[in-house]
């Protein structure tokens, strides 16, 4: 693989893929829990300090500094519960699956530590309710532990239903507190989760293995890979025309060609889908992209969930971004209005495009449509498809306007590429 | 100085549209009925009838947020 500057390496000493997966393995890799027998104030801001020096940012989405969102959780009192957010409702996202099917243990430490630092009273495991290996694997290691005594505060593992928004962090804390799996109307992000009167921090299963490496082995294993701006290493799930789609961990800052290039596309890709459903179109021009935070962004897109689909040359982009919103809108909480009536709108105006039988008012309402329903939802849950469509209009503008002028694709009915969960995705 | 500004409820507002009509100014209506708030800061000739759009919402769907300083 080649780096794209001299800030850059591959993963070397640091990863958090390929730990053993029983504890036994896991204690003799790795130590036992870096967590003293009764942690004190001191230990207490170390392990703050360590955490801010890292950089961390969450992987699960957002990519919102762990350092931060641990501030503000303190700030709200002790007793509360740490929640493992491994709900991957992203279909084309394996990442989470894979690692704590691998490395349960480092992902429970993770969680263990933030337990101790805030002075929590438990650990919630979410696994969505159908991923029977994942719960028997998490479970079967909680037993483990407890047998053990590696685990400081209880830890309990539950199953949300397998829906795309039921990990969105509000509705995940709705669910544990009234089995109600919806998004929160939460103007102010800096008001800390709560579950009845207690706080809750909520990461991504994958953060919390990086916060089980850090605490470790400190913040400067974990900034020995990635860039300054955007440290570290994170999973990757590759899928779409590639020979061998799967979850790969990378250094941030690596270039998306370079990314790509780990599964093998078929051919040169025509686009690449960065980000999830709800992230962004990139074309050729910028396949070389580092992977971090502000190039990303310089490019429209963000690492988002970790997803990167390969779109091949006999793909069509606008055909599989109509599949997608349709997916995204039937996922809708239909809670909000603008997402409840607004997405299917958008999935329609797209799939006339893709088929060349777009009326003349098309793009223009098109682009009003999208203008009216970004940022006016509960959750991001529209913005994501906004995104996505927008990237989609820019990236295949040829097609566009070719398609606007009433000559379809002559891809759009191909078979997709794309994974839907069983009997969605027929657009 | 603080600044006003409106803040709809999405999930609570099901388009009844009083807010449009009671605060053209500041609140139109998308394509469905549903308030699109423009987002700036509320000039102080308006707050009477901001505070009226607020009173009458029948789903309690708008708020105004008042912050110290220009943002």
């Amino acid at each position: 693989m080649v780096s794209v500057d001299q800030t850059v390496a591959a993963p070397g000493r640091y990863r958090i893929l390929g730990h053993p997966a029983d504890l036994a393995g896991h204690a003799a890799a790795l130590g036992p829990l870096p967590l003293p027998r009764s942690p004190g104030r001191d230990w207490r801001e170390a392990f703050v300090g360590s955490l801010e020096a890292s950089g961390l940012t969450g992987r699960g989405g957002a990519g919102f500094p762990a350092a931060i969102k641990l501030a503000v959780n303190r700030a709200a009192g002790s007793g509360g519960t740490i929640v493992v957010n491994a709900m991957e409702g992203e279909p084309a996202s394996d990442k989470d699956k894979l690692l704590l099917i691998r490395s349960p243990h480092l992902v429970l430490d993770g969680a263990q530590l933030l337990a101790a630092v805030t002075r929590a009273a438990q650990v919630i495991v979410c696994v969505p309710e159908g991923r029977e290996q994942v719960a028997a694997v998490v479970a079967h290691a909680m037993a483990e532990r407890a047998a053990a005594r590696w685990a400081p505060v209880p830890e309990q593992l539950v199953r949300p239903p397998d829906r795309f928004v039921a990990g969105e962090e509000s509705a995940l804390v709705r669910w544990i507190e009234t089995g109600r799996s919806l998004p929160s109307f939460r103007p102010d992000k800096g008001t800390p989760l709560r579950i009845g009167r207690r706080s809750a921090l909520i990461h991504n299963a994958e953060t919390l293995a990086h916060v089980g490496m850090i605490a470790r082995f400190g913040p400067d294993a974990f900034r020995s890979n990635g860039t300054t701006d955007d440290p570290g290493t994170s999973l990757v799930t590759i899928s779409g025309a590639v020979e061998h789609p799967g979850v790969v961990e990378v250094a941030r800052g690596t270039a998306l060609l370079d990314i790509a290039a780990r599964a093998t596309p078929l051919g040169p890709p025509r686009a690449l889908l960065v980000g999830g459903y709800g992230g962004c179109w990139v074309g050729p021009d910028n396949f070389t992209t580092p992977y971090a935070s502000l190039p990303l962004r310089t490019v429209g897109a963000s690492a988002g969930v970790g997803v990167l689909i390969v779109l091949g040359r006999e793909s069509c982009g606008l055909a599989e971004s109509a599949r997608l919103v349709h997916y995204l809108a039937g996922e809708s909480a239909g809670q909000c209005g603008p997402c409840v009536y607004g997405l299917p709108a958008i999935a329609d105006d797209v799939t006339r495009l893709a088929r060349g039988t777009a009326d003349s008012d098309l793009l223009p309402r098109l682009d009003r449509r999208l203008r009216e329903v970004s940022g006016r939802g509960a959750c991001r849950h529209p913005d994501g498809a906004v995104s996505l469509v927008r990237s989609a209009l820019t990236v295949f503008q040829a097609d566009v306007q070719a398609h606007a002028r009433g000559v379809p694709c002559p891809h759009w009915n191909r078979p997709t590429r794309m994974r839907f969960p069983v009997g969605i995705g027929a657009a | 100085m603080s600044v006003v500004r409106i803040m709809l409820d999405p999930v609570a507002c099901d388009a009844y549209g009083y807010c449009a009509e009671l605060l053209p100014e500041a609140i139109s209506l998308d394509e469905l009925g549903y308030p699109v708030v423009d987002g700036k800061p509320l000039p102080p000739e308006l707050a009477a009838a901001a505070r009226r759009a607020v009173r009458d919402c029948p789903r309690r769907a708008i708020t105004l947020r008042e912050r110290p300083g220009g943002h």
